[in-house]
C-alpha cells in the first residue's frame, strides 16, 4: 500500500502560556491551550476541527500557519519542519499555506482598496501580473470587477468573506485554512459562502483545514474531522462515523446538545438538549476565567 | 378551520399580553420595521426570526422602549398591566415598566451586568427597584434563591462573584435570574445564546423555558437560529425587510412554508441537504442595505417565483396576524 | 453588531466622511485656527505699520484711528506686533508639532511591534521624559545653545514626544491585535510593510487628533518661553515677548497685556477645541472597527 506523504503533519504540539504575575515572589501560572495534539491530513482532504471556546483550536491554528511557536512538538507541512524555523526561512509557507479569518469586520483593513487587499500576499511575495490576477480573483469569489476599488465598509459581511477568500487564493496555495468563516454570517449568506469555499476547494484540488464549533458546518464540509476539548483532540474519524457513533463522551455529549430542526419537529425540547449534557459544564463560579463558554 | 376558532376564542378569553399594531420604526427618513403587528399570549412562547436587515431587533427595542437617539417609533405596542402605551412614553414611565413587566435577555451578557457590582448584588438591586421585596435582606435572600434556580452552583458563593469571575455561560444565567427577578409578564430575548457554546446554549435555554413556564411568563425569542425556535417557541413570525411575512405555529411554518422566503430561509439552513454537485441550496442574490428594499413585495428581488403582480404589496391572508402570510404565489398552492 | 444596527450608526452607507454631522467644537475651534493661519498670511503682505520701528514720539498712545490698537512703550504699534507675532507663534507651532510627530510617531508604533519586555521598556523611557517639564528642557537648551526660535521649538518639540509615543502606542495596540494584521503577516510582510503599510493609516486620526491637541500646548508653551526671555529675541514680534514687556504696565496701560494675551488665548482655545472636536468624530469610527 502506497502511502502518500500527509499533506500536513502534527505530532504532540503543546503550547503553554505564562500569566502575568499576580505576586512578587512566584512566577504568573501557566496556561496549557494545547496538551499533545497530533493529527495528520492527507493532500487534498478536507479535515474538520470542531470544538468549543477554550478548547485550543484557534492557537492551533497559528501555529499550524507558522503564526505562533508551539511549546513544544513538531509540525511538518509539505516534508518541512515549520515548529522552529526563523521568520525568513517560512516564507514558502506563505506561499502554500493561506488563512481565512472569522470576522468579517476586521480581517480587512478598513482604510485599503479591495484590489490592493487581495494583491497584499502577491505584493509580499514579489509577484508580478498583480492586476489580473486581482481582476481573475474577483471573478472567481463572485464579485464584480468593480469591487476592486472600493473600500471594505461598502460591502456586506458575506461579500467581505469573499473578499478574504480571494486574498487567500491569490498566492495560489495548495492548503487552506479557515477559521470559522461562516460563524459570522446569516443563514441565507452561509449557505452561498460555503457553496463557494466546497466549489473552489474542489476546482482547485485544495487541502482544507475547517475550524468551527458548529458541528452541523463542519459535517457539511469535511471528510474527516478532529474534536477537541481542553487542549486535547479526543475523537478523530470519518465525519459519518464521529457523528453518527460518537465514542468519547464528550463528543457524544456535543452531538445530543446541537438544536436541530428535525429534532425538534420531531419533539424534541430544550430540557432535552439539556439532559443529553453531562457534567462537563460546571455552573459554579470557576478559576477559569471569563473565557470558557463563550465564542469569540 | 375550528382551530382557529378555538384559538381566537382562546385569545379573547384571555387578554394577550403583548399587542403590538402598525409599528413603524425608521431612522433619518429610511425605514427600518413597515407595519408589525403581532400578538404574544399569556404563557405563550413566541419566536421572531429573521436574518440581517430584517427589522427583528428594532422590532425588540421599540417594544422595550430602547431605540437610539435618530430612531423613531410609530404605532402601538401595549402590555397588559401598563395603562400607557409604550411607543412615545417618556423614559421615566419606561423605566417603571422595565424589569418589572417586561424583562429582556440580551446576546452580550457582560454589558448587562454592572462589572462593578457583585451579581447577587445586582439580582437584589432589580428587586428593590421594584420594591417587589420589601427590604435589602428579603431581596438578598430571594436573590441567591434566584441564583440557585438558575443552576448556579455554590449559590452563596456565587452571588458574591463579580461579573468577570463568571464564565460567558454563568454570566448568561445570572442576566436570566435578573430578567425574571420580578416574574414579569414578558420576556423578551434577543439572541441570548448566539455567543455561548452549544453545550451551554442547551443548558441555558432549558433555563430560559423553565423559567418561563414556572412563572406563566410570556416570551418573544428573537433569532436567526431555526432550530433553537422550533426547540424552544410554539409560535413563529418570520420577518424579511422590515415586515412580517409570515407567522404561524411553529410545526406548520417550517414543515408547509408558505411565503417564499421562508421557503428559501428553511433550504439554506438545512445543512443536511444537498444537491448532485453537493451544493446547499441558496436563496438568490443579497439583502438589500435597509432602505432599498423593493416597492411592492419586499422580497420580490430575489425570488425565483416572483412576476410582474408581486409590484404590489401583497395582503395578509389569514385569518389574524398570528397566523397567515402575505405572498402573491405562496407555496403548496397549486398552479401560482 | 449586525447590520440594524450598523444602519443607526453610521448615517449613511457612502464614504467615511459624507453625512457626518457638523460638529460644533471642529467649526469654532476650526473658525479661530483659520483665523490665525489668515492673520500671519497677511502680515506677510501687509501690516499697517513696521512693528519693529522704534519711534519714541509715538510711545504709549491709545487705541484710535490710526493705531487701533494703540502703541507699546517703544512707540511700535501693537496691532502689526499682533499680525507678525502669530507667524512665530503658528511658526514654532508647526515645527514643534513637526518634530514631536516625527519622533513619536514611529516610536509609538515600534514601541507597539515590538515584543512586550522591549515595548514597555521603550514606554518607561517615554514616561521618564513625560516627567520632565517641557519649561526646564528649554531652559536647559536655552542655557547651553542661547536663547532663540529654534531652541525653543525643539524643546518644545521634544517635550511633546511623550504624549505623541503614547497615543500612538495604544492606537497601534489595537491595529496590531486586528485579524488583517495577522492576515498581513500570513501573507508574508516584513514587519517594516505592516508597520507602514497597516498600522499607520489606521492610526492616522489619532495622530490628526494629537497634531491639534499638540498645537495648542506648543502655541501656550512658546508664548511662556518668550515671556521667561527664552524665546525669540527682539526685534522679531512675539506675543508671549510682548507680555514680558507690558508686564510693568499692567496697571497704567492694560490695554499692551490684554491684546497679546487675549490672542495666545484665543489661538490656544482654537486648536484645543479643534483637536477636541476631530477626536469626538473619530473616536467612535474606531470602535466600530473592532
Amino acid at each position: 500500500m502506497s502511502e502518500t506523504p500527509a499533506a500536513i503533519s502534527v505530532r504532540d504540539v503543546t503550547r503553554d502560556y505564562r500569566r502575568s504575575r499576580t505576586s512578587l515572589f512566584r512566577p504568573g501560572t501557566s496556561v496549557h491551550a494545547l496538551r499533545g495534539v497530533s493529527f495528520d491530513v492527507r493532500p487534498g482532504e478536507r479535515f474538520g476541527i470542531v470544538g468549543e471556546s477554550g478548547c485550543g483550536k484557534s492557537t492551533l491554528l497559528r501555529i499550524l500557519a507558522g503564526l505562533d511557536q508551539p511549546t513544544s512538538g513538531s509540525v511538518v507541512v509539505d516534508g518541512t519542519e515549520i515548529s522552529r524555523l526563523a521568520e525568513r526561512r517560512l516564507r514558502f509557507l506563505r506561499e502554500r499555506l493561506q488563512m481565512i479569518f472569522q470576522d468579517p469586520m476586521s480581517s480587512l483593513d478598513p482604510r485599503m482598496r479591495v484590489r490592493d487587499i487581495i494583491a497584499e500576499p502577491l505584493v509580499a511575495q514579489g509577484v508580478g501580473g498583480r492586476q489580473g490576477r486581482v481582476t481573475e480573483l474577483l471573478g472567481a469569489v463572485g464579485l464584480q470587477p468593480d469591487a476592486g476599488g472600493r473600500f471594505p465598509h461598502q460591502f456586506s459581511g458575506g461579500q467581505r468573506q469573499r473578499i478574504s477568500i480571494a486574498r487567500a487564493l491569490a498566492p495560489r496555495p495548495g492548503i487552506l485554512v479557515a477559521d470559522e468563516p461562516v460563524s459570522a454570517l446569516d443563514v441565507s449568506v452561509r449557505a452561498q459562502v460555503l457553496n463557494l469555499i466546497t466549489d473552489l476547494v474542489q476546482d482547485l484540488s485544495l487541502t482544507l483545514i475547517f475550524v468551527s464549533h458548529d458541528l452541523s458546518v463542519v459535517r457539511h464540509v469535511c471528510d474527516r474531522v478532529a474534536v477537541m476539548h481542553q487542549g486535547q483532540i479526543v475523537e478523530t474519524g470519518p465525519t459519518r462515523e464521529v457523528y453518527g457513533n460518537p465514542r468519547h463522551p464528550y463528543t457524544r455529549e456535543l452531538v445530543s446538545a446541537v438544536p436541530s430542526l428535525r429534532r425538534a419537529l420531531a419533539g424534541a425540547s430544550a430540557e432535552d438538549l439539556a439532559a443529553a449534557t453531562a457534567g462537563t459544564t460546571q455552573a459554579g463560579p470557576t478559576q477559569a476565567g471569563p473565557t470558557s463558554g463563550e465564542n469569540r | 378551520m375550528s382551530a382557529a376558532i378555538g384559538s381566537a376564542i382562546r385569545r379573547d378569553a384571555a387578554p394577550a399580553v403583548l399587542t403590538v399594531r402598525g409599528l413603524n420604526v425608521t431612522v433619518r427618513r429610511t425605514p427600518l420595521v413597515q407595519g408589525v403587528d403581532l400578538t404574544v399570549g399569556p404563557g405563550e412562547r413566541v419566536g421572531l426570526i429573521g436574518e440581517s436587515g430584517s427589522g427583528k431587533t428594532m422590532t425588540a427595542l421599540s417594544i422595550m422602549g430602547l431605540l437610539p437617539e435618530d430612531v423613531t417609533a410609530t404605532g402601538s405596542v401595549r402590555l397588559s398591566g401598563v395603562d400607557h402605551d409604550l411607543v412615545g412614553a417618556d423614559e421615566r414611565a419606561l423605566s417603571r415598566v422595565r424589569g418589572r413587566d417586561v424583562a429582556m435577555v440580551f446576546q452580550e451578557p457582560m454589558t448587562a451586568l454592572n462589572p462593578t457590582m457583585r451579581v447577587g448584588a445586582q439580582v437584589a438591586e432589580a428587586m428593590l427597584i421594584h420594591h417587589t421585596k420589601p427590604d435589602r435582606r428579603h431581596a438578598r435572600t430571594a436573590a441567591e434563591a434566584l441564583l440557585d434556580q438558575v443552576g448556579l452552583l455554590n449559590h452563596a458563593q456565587a452571588a458574591r462573584a463579580y461579573p468577570h469571575q463568571l464564565s460567558g455561560g454563568q454570566r448568561q444565567r445570572v442576566v436570566v435570574a435578573l430578567a425574571l427577578a420580578n416574574d414579569p409578564a414578558l420576556l423578551v430575548c434577543d439572541e441570548p445564546t448566539t455567543a455561548l457554546d452549544v453545550t451551554v446554549q442547551a443548558l441555558v435555554l432549558d433555563l430560559i423555558v423553565r423559567g418561563v413556564t414556572a412563572r406563566n411568563s410570556a416570551m418573544l425569542f428573537i433569532t436567526h437560529d431555526l432550530a433553537v425556535v422550533a426547540t424552544v417557541c410554539e409560535r413563529v413570525l418570520v420577518m424579511y425587510g422590515g415586515r412580517v411575512v409570515e407567522s404561524g405555529r411553529v410545526d406548520e411554518v417550517f414543515t408547509r412554508p408558505r411565503h417564499r422566503y421562508t421557503q428559501g430561509l428553511i433550504g439554506a439552513s438545512d445543512l443536511e441537504v444537498v444537491d448532485a454537485r453537493g451544493r446547499l441550496a441558496t436563496i438568490p442574490g443579497s439583502v438589500p442595505a435597509a432602505g432599498s428594499f423593493p416597492a411592492g413585495c419586499v422580497f420580490r428581488n430575489r425570488c425565483i417565483y416572483a412576476t410582474e403582480l408581486c409590484a404590489t404589496s401583497p395582503d395578509w391572508v389569514g385569518p389574524n396576524e398570528s397566523d397567515g402570510f402575505a405572498c402573491h404565489h405562496p407555496a403548496g398552492v397549486p398552479h401560482v | 453588531m449586525n447590520r440594524e444596527e450598523a444602519v443607526v450608526r453610521q448615517p449613511s452607507t457612502g464614504g467615511r466622511r459624507a453625512g457626518l454631522r457638523p460638529n460644533p467644537s471642529v467649526i469654532v475651534g476650526g473658525v479661530v485656527a483659520a483665523g490665525v493661519v489668515m492673520m500671519a498670511l497677511v502680515s506677510f503682505v501687509w501690516t499697517p505699520y513696521d512693528p519693529t520701528l522704534v519711534d519714541a514720539s509715538q510711545r504709549l498712545l491709545g487705541p484710535s484711528a490710526r493705531h487701533w490698537f494703540g502703541t507699546d512703550k517703544f512707540g511700535r504699534d501693537v496691532l502689526s506686533q499682533i499680525l507678525m507675532g502669530s507667524r512665530t507663534t503658528l511658526f514654532v507651532g508647526f515645527v514643534a508639532v513637526g518634530v514631536a510627530a516625527v519622533i513619536g510617531v514611529p516610536l509609538g508604533i515600534i514601541a507597539a511591534m515590538t515584543p512586550r519586555r522591549l515595548g514597555e521598556l521603550l514606554m518607561r523611557g517615554n514616561d521618564l521624559l513625560l516627567a520632565f517639564p517641557a519649561l526646564l528642557l528649554a531652559i536647559m537648551f536655552s542655557a547651553v545653545y542661547g536663547a532663540s526660535t529654534l531652541t525653543a521649538m525643539i524643546a518644545i518639540g521634544i517635550a511633546s514626544v511623550p504624549s505623541f509615543a503614547r497615543v500612538i502606542r495604544s492606537g497601534a495596540l489595537q491595529v496590531m491585535g486586528t485579524d488583517y494584521v495577522l492576515a498581513a503577516r500570513s501573507a508574508g510582510r516584513r514587519p517594516f510593510a505592516i508597520g507602514v503599510h497597516h498600522v499607520l493609516p489606521n492610526v492616522s486620526s489619532l495622530i490628526t487628533v494629537q497634531v491639534s491637541v499638540s498645537f495648542a500646548i506648543a502655541v501656550l508653551a512658546e508664548a511662556a518661553l518668550s515671556f521667561l526671555g527664552l524665546g525669540t529675541p527682539p526685534p522679531t514680534p512675539s506675543w508671549g515677548r510682548m507680555l514680558q514687556e507690558s508686564q510693568e504696565m499692567l496697571f497704567s496701560a492694560p490695554r499692551l497685556v490684554v491684546f497679546p494675551g487675549l490672542a495666545i488665548a484665543l489661538a490656544v482655545l482654537g486648536f484645543n477645541l479643534l483637536g477636541d472636536g476631530l477626536r469626538d468624530r473619530f473616536d467612535p469610527r474606531l470602535e466600530d472597527h473592532r
